[in-house]
Formats: structure tokens, sequence, C-alpha cells
């Protein structure tokens, strides 16, 4: 028992002999025709759209099969600041749902332990938002920021805003849709790690002198850092190409574009497909060099 | 190269040799590519049916099969048909019990390209699109008709078409209206709440007053907006003005975006911002306004023409080429186009009906709408209301491109 404490950090197991057998393969092959199927034919598609060049036929427009590489410095240079925008917003969601989430996964993992029905209680709450649809709560809360609406109200009666101010529309409320929707994402990922956490390391912290701050920044941090770096990134991707907080029909505006309306309206309203192709092909090699990035510096590779 | 082989007189026989060249032209360029390319072509060859047409251009009608397959699948806009308060449509479900023909009734236009764009691929190959008819607007449908991409409707068994009023007989785009035929038209103005702004709009420049920064939505169909401020700026918006016009008119919506007076770009959903009190003004439907104000039961919405003028727009029955039942869709329209069954369809949608003695019938059912100028408007409204000029596509695309950038905020 005593050596229980290690357990986690002991050799694995010798391996046992490999055993040829068709199963394994035969298992994978339904994963691998989805995959190959409705991920990878797809990918090759959008990749040979990006490079297709746009012609005038009888009909409006069609698009050929070329190697037109100017469609991705066409639609970088055009939308550089709805990039930019996207970018910001994501960032900035991330790291208000993370500052929101690690409480919450630290109550239910480490604070709430010993307590099952008060711990269920909260995850129900964590995860209540999802038994709503994802557009119905982007209008409820486009509802509840009205001009007419209650916070605006508070916010006018507490003097703070003025008659010409308004929440709807602007970076805020983006931001705020953001931020709010990825929140459970962020938290179960931390949850599970934190809920794994063996409480003998902060005890054995607190008995070599660490006050509980430092115990914190160096013990439960650290270990917590899959969770984390799930978390971050499951917020993160998604929110990048999100298109419908910031949409002019639910917390958006003109103002608040991000890339994945400039996608959505280059693909259905201009027809632009090779430029949104194009931007998405874009959009993902930036996020893939990003997190591959923020991975390294996390030091968290061997999680992958 | 083999000689081709002159083609036989008999038309069924013809057809079918065309039909077979065509088959392995297609099989040729299939060889032709390499790699995934192959790979790709070969998927997309598999849900492209045995009806493969050479381009874009020659296609031919989908055999009609009315006579066996009595159902129609019918695409229109949300709130484009009377309805009780079990969701049922009573105009339509008279329709099935006369004819034994069944509707798949489908509110799934939500804009016209985007519409279109779903339904791209299908259509310009003349392939089944899922919708035997749909009623997207005169211009998409001109778009249509131009490109060959929708089917001759055989007026013989449509023979109340004789009730189609005569303004719309003969668009540039289908004199005689031997591919399309009007299902509603309506107005697009300015519409304002009167509660927060009784003195009301009279023209463009009324809503650029302080008290109503950031409280302005505007459409985002380009022929809607962009037709209210030329108008505005003195242009008739039907005769053929040019560029110069049409970037002054970006300029001003653009420089209206950037200042935030004009808060949200939108299409139907200004109907919310109007009631959530996030908009005063907002460029509008006629009859949505109607629609809105019937629903809280009193007037507390306005609809006007701006006195420079407002849109004039119909959304129009079309059949595309790959729909097996066009016999059945001119038999529905000829239904729809019975006066009492159109003022039925009228009074409850609150748009204009193009079926003429409509409003006789309206006036009996109920004589307070059937007087609204939005939805039997007299000659003199009429006149206030103008037609948007046709694009030619080069056009079309290049101004939608300038537009959708305002849309996004660049």
């Amino acid at each position: 028992m005593a050596f229980a404490a290690f357990s986690t950090n002991a050799a694995p197991v010798e391996a046992a002999p490999k055993k040829r057998s068709w199963i394994a393969p035969f298992l994978l092959l339904p994963g691998l025709a989805y995959l190959s199927l409705f991920f990878l034919v797809p990918l090759i598609a959008l990749l040979l759209t990006s490079f297709q060049a746009t012609e005038f036929g009888p009909l409006g427009k069609e698009f050929v099969y070329a190697f037109q590489w100017e469609n991705y410095v066409q639609a970088i240079n055009e939308y550089m600041p709805h990039i930019g925008r996207s970018f910001f917003y994501s960032i900035t969601a991330t790291i208000f749902a993370l500052l929101i989430g690690y409480p919450l996964a630290y109550l239910m993992g480490v604070t709430l332990r010993d307590f099952p029905m008060w711990k269920s209680l909260v995850l129900m709450l964590v995860i209540a938002p999802f038994f709503f649809s994802f557009l119905l709560r982007a209008l409820a809360w486009k509802q509840l920021f009205a001009d007419s609406g209650p916070v605006v109200g508070v916010l006018n009666m507490l003097g703070l805003f003025g008659p010409g101010d308004y929440l709807n529309g602007t970076d805020f409320s983006v931001i705020f849709g953001l931020t709010y929707t990825f929140i459970p994402f962020m938290t179960l990922p931390i949850y599970t790690s934190l809920d794994r956490l063996d409480i003998r390391y902060l005890e054995a912290a607190g008995d070599l002198y660490g006050k509980p701050a430092t115990n914190f920044w160096k013990v439960t941090i650290p270990l917590s850092m899959p969770g984390i770096v799930s978390g971050t990134l499951l917020t993160f991707i998604p929110a990048s190409g999100d298109y419908i907080n910031a949409s002019n029909m639910f917390l958006g505006s003109p103002s608040t574009a991000m890339i994945g309306n400039v996608i959505e309206s280059n693909y259905l309203i201009t027809q632009n497909f090779p430029i949104a192709a194009a931007l998405s092909i874009a959009l993902m090699a930036v996020i893939l060099v990003a997190v591959s990035i923020y991975i390294r510096r996390s030091g968290t590779e061997d999680l992958l | 190269m083999k000689q081709q082989r002159e083609l036989p007189k008999d038309p069924i026989v013809r057809d079918l040799v065309l039909k077979a060249r065509r088959q392995q032209l297609t099989r040729r360029t299939l060889l032709a590519g390499t790699g995934g390319a192959a790979a790709l072509a070969a998927l997309a060859a598999c849900s492209t049916g045995s009806d493969e047409p050479n381009g874009n251009t020659g296609l031919t009608p989908a055999e009609d099969l009315s006579d066996t397959q009595k159902t129609i699948t019918w695409a229109n806009w949300t709130l484009y048909l009377d309805e009780d308060d079990d969701a049922n449509h009573p105009s339509l479900d008279q329709f099935v019990e006369k004819t034994g023909i069944s509707v798949d009734y489908k509110e799934d236009i939500d804009g016209n390209n985007t519409f279109f764009a779903k339904i791209r691929d299908q259509l310009l190959l003349g392939q089944d699109t899922g919708y035997d008819t749909f009623c997207l607007t005169d211009w998409m449908v001109s778009r249509l008709v131009r490109g060959g991409l929708v089917q001759d409707l055989n007026a013989a068994n449509i023979p109340n078409k004789k009730n189609l009023v005569d303004d719309l007989a003969n668009p540039d785009f289908d004199p005689g209206r031997n591919k399309s035929i009007p299902w509603q038209g309506g107005f697009a103005g300015v519409a304002w709440n009167t509660e927060a702004l009784p003195q009301g709009i009279k023209s463009l420049e009324d809503i650029w007053k302080p008290e109503l920064k950031g409280k302005v939505t505007v459409l985002d169909e380009l022929r809607d907006t962009i037709g209210l401020i030329l108008m505005a700026q003195g242009v008739n918006i039907s005769s053929n003005w040019g560029d110069n016009e049409f970037a002054n008119a970006i300029d001003y919506l653009q420089q209206k975006v950037a200042d935030n007076w004009v808060r949200r770009i939108t299409g139907n959903s200004y109907t919310e911002d109007l009631e959530r009190g996030d908009a005063i003004v907002s460029f509008a439907w006629s009859g949505d306004i109607t629609m809105m104000n019937y629903e809280l039961g009193y007037d507390k919405y306005a609809f006007a023409l701006p006195d420079s003028g407002g849109t004039l727009w119909t959304d129009t029955f079309s059949v595309p080429m790959g729909s097996p039942h066009k016999k059945n869709v001119e038999t529905m329209i000829n239904h729809y186009y019975e006066p009492e069954v159109a003022a039925e369809v009228a009074l409850w949608v609150n748009y204009i009906t193009p079926v003429l003695g409509a409003k006789e019938f309206a006036l009996e059912m109920d004589e307070e709408v059937a007087e609204n100028q939005l939805i039997f408007p007299s000659d003199e409204t009429l006149s206030q209301a103008h037609i948007f000029r046709s694009l030619t596509d080069e056009e079309d695309s290049r101004y939608n491109e300038q537009f959708q950038k305002i849309v996004l905020g660049a």
C-alpha cells in the first residue's frame, strides 16, 4: 500500500507479445472509412476548390480547375481585419472561459470530492445548457441584451450607460456569446484531470511548508495541465471559426464579422467558392501552427 | 478522330443516341483525370445519375411522371401561405382534396442567393433538385430563365392564367409568361416604431438624426437596400443607371454603417430587432409590418414608401428542368389563380396578389384588410414603387461583392 502513491509513475507493464490478429484492423475499418469519406475527400475537394479560377459563362460564375494560388493572396489581403478580429475574439473568449471554468472544475473535482451529491449537482448545472439548442441560447442572450432589455436597463439606471449606448452587436456581446458557449467545453476536461488529482501530493507539499498559493501554482496547476490544454483547444479552435455568435442575426453586427461569417458569405451569397475555400484552408493552417506552438510551449506534447 | 454519324430522324431514337453520346463523353473526361482528382470525379459521378447533360446549356426537361406520381415538393419563404392555428394550410388542403395530389410544402427559402447556392449543382446539371417548384424573386428567376434552367409551362393546364394582372404579364425576361408565373409581390420601404418615433419617416434623410444613431437596420437584399438609397439620390432604378450611380449608393451606405448609424444588416429578422427595441427604424418589407401589427392587435409599427419611392418585387413560380412533376405544379398554379383562393392567401400573407378579381372576394371576406394599400394597392400607390432594373451576371456578381463587403463591415 505504501507504494500505491507512486503507482502512476511506475514503469509500464511489459507489453504482451504481439499477436497477429485480423480483428483489430477489421474493427478499425468503419472508422477509417468514415474518416476518409467524410473528412479526407472533402478536404481534398476543398483544397482543389481553393485553387480554382472563376470564369463567367452563360449561367453566371463558373469555376474551372487551375493552379491559381493568387486566391490565397487575395483572400488574406482582403480579409485581414476579419482574421485578426477572429483571433482577438477567440483568444479573449478562451481566457475568460478558463478564468470561469477552472474554479468550477476545481469546485467539482477537489472541493466537493467527498460530497458526491453536490458534485453531481454542479456537474449537471455545467452540462445543463446542452439540453437547449445552441441557437436558442444565442437568441435568448440577444433578447436579454436588447436595448429595452434588463441588462441595458440596469446599466442605464446605474448611470453607466447613456441614451446612445447599447450592447447587442458590439465586441462585448460577441465575446460574451463565445465565452458562454464554450464554458462547458473548457470546464469538463479540466474537471476530469482535477478529479484524478491525488490529494496526497497537496498534503505532501503542505508538509514541506509550502503555502497554499505556492502549492496551487507548483502542484495543482502542473498536474491539471493536460485538462487545461485540451480545454483551451476545445474552446479556441471552434471559437475562431464560429459564425453564429458574430452574425447579424444573433449577437453581432457588420462591425463584428468574424472569419466564419466571411466564409459563409463567400460560399452562400457571393458564391466565390475559391476564395471561401482558400480562407477555410488558411484558417485551418493558422490554427494548426498556433496550436502546435502552444502545445510545445506548454510541454504537453506527450499527451498527443 | 472518328467521324460522327448522322443522327437518326425519329425523335425518340435521336434523343437516345444523343444521351448515349453524352455518356461516352463523360466517361472520357473521367478517364482523363488522374490521381485524387479522378477519385473525386468518380465520387461526384456517383451522385449525378444517368442523365448526364453536356455542359451547362442544352438541358432537356425531365420526363413528366405527373400522371402516376401525384406529388409536388414546393419551396417557399416563411409565412408566405395561409395557415390556421393547427399549422395547416387551408388553401393547400383544398387543392389536395380536390385533385388528390399531395403537396410537401417547405419553407426552405431564406434568401435568393443562399437558396440558389444550395441547389446550384443539381440545377446546372438539369437533375432533380428535390423541389418541383420554388418561388424565388423575379431577378433570380430571370437568371434561371436566361440560363435555360427551367421548364416551359403548358398554358393549357393553367386556364386561370387569364387572371394574371397585365402589369406582370410580359416581363423582359419572359414575355408571355411561358416559363414563370408570379406568386406574390410586395414593397420594400421604411418601417418605424410609432411609439418611439411619433413624427414618422417621410424621406430617407429623416433617418439620420442623432437620436436614431445605432437604431437603424437595413435589408440584406441588395436590390431593396441599394434601390431605396438610389431613389433617394434621385436615380430612377428602372432606368439604365450604371457603375457611378451604384458607387454613390454604396458610399452612402458604407458611411452610415461605418458611423454605426446602421446597427444591423438582416433579412426577415429585422422584425425581431424592432420588437426588441434594438431598432426604431428599419428598411422593411410591407407584409411583415402588417403581420406584426396584426399579432399585436394595434398599429404599433408603421410602414411607408419614402417620398423618393420604394421598390416593388415579385416572387415567382418556376419549375426546374429536373422536376418530373411539372403537370402537377401547373394544376396547383391554376388552383392559386382562382380569384377566391388568391384572396384567401392575400388576406393572410398580407402581400400583393397578382390575381385579377381577388380584391372583390377579399372585400367580402374582410373589408378592412382589403382596403389596405399595401395588400391591394391603388394605381397611385403603385406609381410610387419601382422595379430594380435587371443586372447582367457580371454586374450582379460585382455589385453583390461590394454590398457584401459592407455587410461584413469591411
